[in-house]
């Protein structure tokens, strides 16, 4: 049963970030999306993270996507446009490269790549369901998020600022420099 | 005085010249936003940016001669690497932001956020040299491109500056994209992105070889791009071309040196057990980036665009010492992108001063007869080119001459010769911009210098670049121990790679 849920999600989410890409409309491309982010939180309840799960809904899925699809109607960008993309030989190129990826990828993950890595991950399974046991599924991401990591934290909220004021700078309307 | 992590105070303070910077930046952004009503030309902020820089110089400074940690357990290093990466960098800003001084008035850019963002991009650029994990590294890469995406399309009356910010953004977001997926695999691999966790678990052969050789490729490819090495290099013209000049200035030097450090620290510390699947990689790019860059810098009409492909040149040699990967070449690598960062600003200032303080006037026909015009800059483009091709008795050559060593001690004998051939070969180019300077009669009396408006202040930065050109260049000892000194014990952990024997 976990097998056939496992790949009903990963085809739906490796199909969703195709129709991204080659989606005509960026409302359609939007909805693609969602159905990625969703499958990949199906993905996690599968590993029985429900905390990252609802996390990845509710923020993801949820939020973020509907700033999207806000931006995108309320700057009517949401008709379809003609394929600015260059066909021919250019696909034909881009097809070898992703079969030579593919390729490589494949004989990497060929051979004793699963029994590898349940060995290698064991452990950190068990470390984990203790961890979980001890401070609740949002403690473990919570705690280290303020300890271990506070640094990369803070980072991230710089990155928003920056992110803003570049954001803010490039999207003022031009008159706006000639003071 | 001792660090320890257990207090967080501590953490603020062995992130001190970061913290100092970011404050620093904020205050500029707001005061640039309060002071608009009044009008001016925004270079009080300007300097107000650079005593920041200078600031976070000082702090630097007390961390290196005052502070120790207890133990190595943070996701900031503290260690000598960070702080001559951090002089750097910090050094390359103060230059860029004094050349642009003149270049924001006249063009009228909003000065606040303009100083703000090159503050902010000096703090991404430091958290990667000093990132002791894959994800700091990662953070500070992106708030320093993010940063200098908004920094190349700044000039919003520029059809190009757009062009070159929209280019900038969707392929350095492209790139970043094969970074982070590299991350994710290496920390797949290992369980970790503490570099030294991943340093060990690589050389214990405890990583998981499926999900490593493509994790390295990846992180190779993402770094390349950043660092602009041929075939990744389809971005660097344009942008540099489009970018506002002292905006170019910054990037050709700083973001990339920001981009070396962290490859640097990535590829030696981190994946030094691995060196094995990388080197054959980066051997081609670093014989092909050294090649195609200077070939083509040849046939440019363009100053600007010469020097975008020049500073691609330079990746490649940059990248023949990673290849070496041994201390001398680290430290090398070091003293180079000093250097690098002290003569590309410089030449770029110059640029700027020929092209009025605009984007016009960069082919090379108009440098015709500058250096009789204004003798004084004429003479210092002509030292900052030599010290680029790397003429002897300038700092350019003995840094090219450790990267030579370092190649030489890992028995990288077919790069040492393509660099040696290649470096000829740019002697054309840059000496090409010389001649038309000093041998060629000016055309009218609206020859370059004419016009040109070059205040004290970028005067005396290029006589303070030059001078330390021709010191380093004479004199290089200081310099040269204080690089050999922050890459000794950056590898202690781990075992010396073994040497290559070149393909």
């Amino acid at each position: 049963m976990t097998d056939i849920l496992f790949i009903l999600f990963a085809v739906v989410a490796v199909g969703g970030a195709i129709g991204v890409v080659i989606g005509r409309s960026p409302v359609a491309s939007l909805l693609f999306m969602v159905a990625t982010l969703a499958s990949v939180a199906g993905i996690y309840v599968l590993f029985e993270a429900h905390f990252l799960a609802a996390i990845q809904v509710l923020v993801y899925a949820g939020a973020i996507m509907v700033l999207f699809l806000f931006v995108i109607m309320l700057l009517n960008l949401g008709h379809d446009y003609r394929a600015d993309l260059r066909y021919g030989s250019w696909s034909l190129l881009s097809l070898v490269v992703v079969g030579l990826t593919a390729g490589v990828l494949m004989q990497g993950f060929s051979g004793d790549l699963e029994a590898d890595l349940l060995e290698n991950g064991a452990a950190a399974a068990a470390a984990i369901d203790a961890a979980v046991i001890e401070k609740g599924a949002v403690g473990v991401i919570a705690d280290p998020l303020f300890t271990d990591y506070v640094v990369a934290f803070e980072l991230i909220g710089l990155l928003l600022l920056v992110a803003i004021v570049a954001a803010v700078v490039l999207a003022k309307p031009r008159e706006a420099g000639k003071d | 005085m001792l660090l320890d992590y257990t207090s967080s105070f501590h953490y603020v303070l062995a992130l001190l010249p970061e913290v100092v910077l970011s404050v620093w930046g904020m205050g500029i952004l707001v005061a640039g936003v309060s002071r608009k009503q009044q009008g001016g030309s925004g270079q009080e902020l300007g300097w107000v940016a650079v005593a920041g820089l200078a600031f976070a110089a000082l702090a630097n400074g007390w961390l290196y001669f005052g502070v120790a940690e207890e133990a190595a357990t943070a996701m900031i290093a503290l260690d000598r690497f960070r702080f001559f990466a951090n002089w750097t960098f910090l050094l390359g800003a103060g230059f860029a932001i004094i050349i642009s001084l003149p270049y924001v008035a006249r063009q009228k850019l909003q000065a606040g956020e303009y100083y703000s963002l090159i503050l902010f991009a000096v703090v991404g650029m430091m958290f990667m040299a000093s990132a002791r994990d894959l994800m700091v590294i990662f953070l500070g890469l992106e708030l320093m491109s993010i940063g200098v995406y908004a920094l190349a399309g700044f000039n919003r009356r520029d059809r190009r500056s757009a062009e070159a910010g929209l280019k900038y953004f969707l392929l350095g977001a492209f790139a970043s994209g094969f970074l982070l997926f590299g991350i994710a695999l290496v920390y797949g691999a290992t369980g970790s992105a503490n570099i030294e966790v991943v340093a060990d678990a690589v050389r214990n052969g405890t990583a998981v070889d499926a999900l490593m050789a493509p994790g390295v490729a990846l992180l190779a490819i993402g770094f390349a791009f950043k660092v602009s090495a041929v075939p990744f290099h389809m971005w660097t013209p344009d942008v540099y071309e489009g970018a506002p000049t002292p905006v170019t200035a910054f990037m050709a030097a700083s973001v990339k040196a920001a981009a070396f450090m962290a490859f640097l620290r990535v590829f030696l510390v981190g994946l030094d057990g691995v060196y094995d699947q990388w080197w054959t990689i980066l051997w081609w790019i670093a014989a092909v980036t050294m090649v195609v860059g200077n070939v083509v810098a040849v046939v440019q009409s363009d100053v600007k665009r010469m020097l975008a492909y020049s500073s691609i040149a330079h990746g490649g040699y940059l990248l023949v010492a990673l290849v070496a990967g041994n201390d001398v070449a680290a430290a090398g690598v070091l003293f180079y992108l000093l250097v690098y960062t002290i003569m590309t600003i410089g030449a770029f200032a110059i640029v700027v001063t020929v092209g009025n303080q605009s984007e016009r006037r960069s082919r090379i026909e108009d440098y015709t007869g500058f250096g009789w015009q204004r003798p004084l800059l004429g003479l210092l483009m002509t030292v900052f080119l030599l010290s680029l091709a790397g003429f002897p008795g300038t700092a350019g050559f003995i840094a090219k001459y450790y990267l030579l060593l370092g190649a030489a001690e890992a028995g990288l004998w077919v790069l040492a010769v393509i660099l040696v051939l290649t470096t000829v070969v740019s002697y054309w180019y840059y000496l090409r911009v010389a001649w038309y300077m000093w041998m060629k009669e000016p055309t009218g009396a609206d020859g370059p210098g004419a016009a040109a408006v070059t205040p004290l202040a970028t005067h005396i930065v290029l006589v303070i670049g030059v001078a330390l050109v021709i010191l380093g260049g004479l004199f290089p000892g200081a310099a040269l121990d204080l690089a050999a000194a922050s890459v000794d014990g950056l590898r202690q952990a781990v075992g010396a790679a073994a040497a290559p024997a070149g393909p």
